[in-house]
């Protein structure tokens, strides 16, 4: 299975271990991922809040770069995936976007028919591998680990491609087939304050002190992600909620494709496991060897 | 001067319902279900549907005054819930894309100068810089504040999680002749 593959600007920084994992992953069940050669910034919720028809355009030059690959093209960030999305949704339905957005791709030598479909990883593991394909693969069962799977917001919303928006499952069905128990987790599509947690840090801690007790009081050891930005803020900031808030949270946030690169038996140094700020040490140990 | 208040509310009002599907925000029915469901309304100076009941009545001020469309982070939860299908979400990216156009929005909110350097560091990289973007950030807004962040800065250094330079992209050349071109049309 091929695929053109969109990483995004935090990949390459702040969430590097959601890159690496996702290409292990990827190789580990015969994805094939093609990186869009020279990718620009989507826009995320920034460019759209200053200029809507821009940030269309810069997305627009992306897809026109993976649409000459002529394969649907994945990524794992859930702001890439909804601004993306977004920008090809309106250009092939608005008139009035698509000619100026034509017509500006022109000025670069690009052209885009409209014709590339935009994934999440997490979907083309689920929905085209398939369960069936990976479960042969595993070689360590998750072994009741209890995990709480964390969605966020625009992974499901507001396109809901391929999971409820709502009450996502995705994540919840595919762990707890691979021998993980799913706790009780009411709060895995709330919001984690997204860039409100640099812009108005004092407000929003509250939404992440939610978060964490939540999975905590349902005895979750590892929240599961599958945004850059939830990831950096449920671990970033924890010790700040438990200044603020005097709790004592010390729960790890990790990628799903680092948990299900742990399943698959690949390494920690392949999967970038121990480069999070919340140690996942103690929790993931036992599968390579250590004692639970 | 009213006349030219009414102008500008006018101006406002066929912009919003430009946007696509802008135009269903004229069939709001007032619930309340997009400020139920919005998790940070408790931070917001009034309500998602106050937002839309004040700019149909035309207080403009009151609605890019406040910090209510500042504080939305995009969760769309408004958006998919809305019984009448209005994109709220999207129309908060509008009123934050007219608040800066005319230059009307909370005098201390951080969050219009976040995005402003945010669009600076694309069209200079064509990538986000998150180092540059902070640091310009703080910088800008609350610079004694950046000593918060140098635990957590440090803690992702230590990991390898920063980035100690920055590549611009090939196609830069490009992308800025795409930009350029909608600036000159004039229709951003």
């Amino acid at each position: 299975m091929k695929y053109s593959y969109y990483p995004g600007c935090s990949l390459e920084v702040t969430a590097k271990p959601y890159d690496a994992s996702a290409r292990a992953v990827s190789q580990a069940l015969d994805i094939n991922l093609e990186e869009v050669e020279d990718w620009n910034c989507c826009g995320a919720t920034s460019y759209i809040s200053i200029r809507e028809l821009i940030s269309f355009a810069i997305s627009a030059r992306n897809l026109a770069l993976a649409e000459k690959k002529g394969k649907d093209l994945v990524t794992v960030c859930p702001a890439c995936y909804t601004v993306l999305n977004k920008a090809n949704i309106y250009i092939n339905e608005k008139e009035d976007i698509k000619k100026t957005v034509d017509e500006a791709l022109a000025v670069a030598n690009l052209k885009y028919d409209g014709t590339v479909r935009v994934r999440h990883l997490l979907d083309v593991i689920v929905n085209d591998v398939g369960l069936e394909k990976i479960k042969p693969r595993i070689k360590k069962n998750l072994d009741g680990l209890k995990i709480a799977p964390y969605y966020g917001c625009q992974i499901s919303r507001p396109y809901g491609t391929f999971d409820d928006p709502e009450f996502p499952m995705t994540m919840d069905n595919l762990f707890s087939s691979l021998g993980a128990e799913v706790v009780n987790f009411p709060l895995k599509a709330n919001c984690c304050g997204g860039i409100l947690m640099t812009t108005e840090p004092e407000g929003s801690l509250k939404l992440i002190k939610d978060l964490l007790f939540c999975a905590q009081d349902n005895k979750a050891e590892l929240i599961v992600t599958a945004c850059p930005l939830c990831e950096i803020n449920l671990e970033g900031y924890q010790k700040k909620v438990n200044k603020k808030f005097k709790t004592n949270f010390s729960i790890p946030p990790i990628y799903f494709t680092q948990l299900l690169g742990v399943a698959l038996g690949l390494s920690k140094e392949k999967l970038m496991i121990g480069k999070e700020l919340v140690s996942s040490e103690k929790v993931l140990d036992r599968f390579y060897g250590g004692k639970r | 001067m009213i006349e030219t208040k009414e102008k500008l509310n006018q101006t406002f009002l066929e912009d919003i319902y430009s946007i696509p599907d802008g135009e269903k925000l004229k069939t709001c029915i007032q619930c309340g279900t997009c400020s139920a469901s919005c998790p940070t309304s408790y931070l917001m100076d009034y309500t998602p549907r106050q937002i839309i009941s004040f700019f149909r009545a035309g207080m403009l001020d009151r609605v890019l005054k406040s910090n209510t469309v500042w504080m939305c982070a995009s969760c769309y939860f408004c958006t998919v819930r809305c019984p009448s299908g209005i994109k709220l979400t999207d129309i908060m990216y509008e009123l934050k894309r007219l608040g800066i156009k005319y230059k009307i929005y909370p005098p201390k909110n951080p969050s219009p100068v976040m995005a402003k350097i945010f669009v600076d560091t694309i069209n200079q990289f064509g990538r986000s810089a998150e180092t540059v973007l902070l640091t310009l950030f703080f910088l800008r807004t609350k610079p004694f504040k950046i000593l918060d962040f140098i635990p957590l800065g440090w803690g992702l250094f230590t990991k390898g999680r920063i980035a100690t330079s920055n590549k611009t992209i090939k196609g830069k050349d490009d992308l800025v002749k795409i930009i350029e071109y909608i600036e000159k049309k004039g229709v951003a």
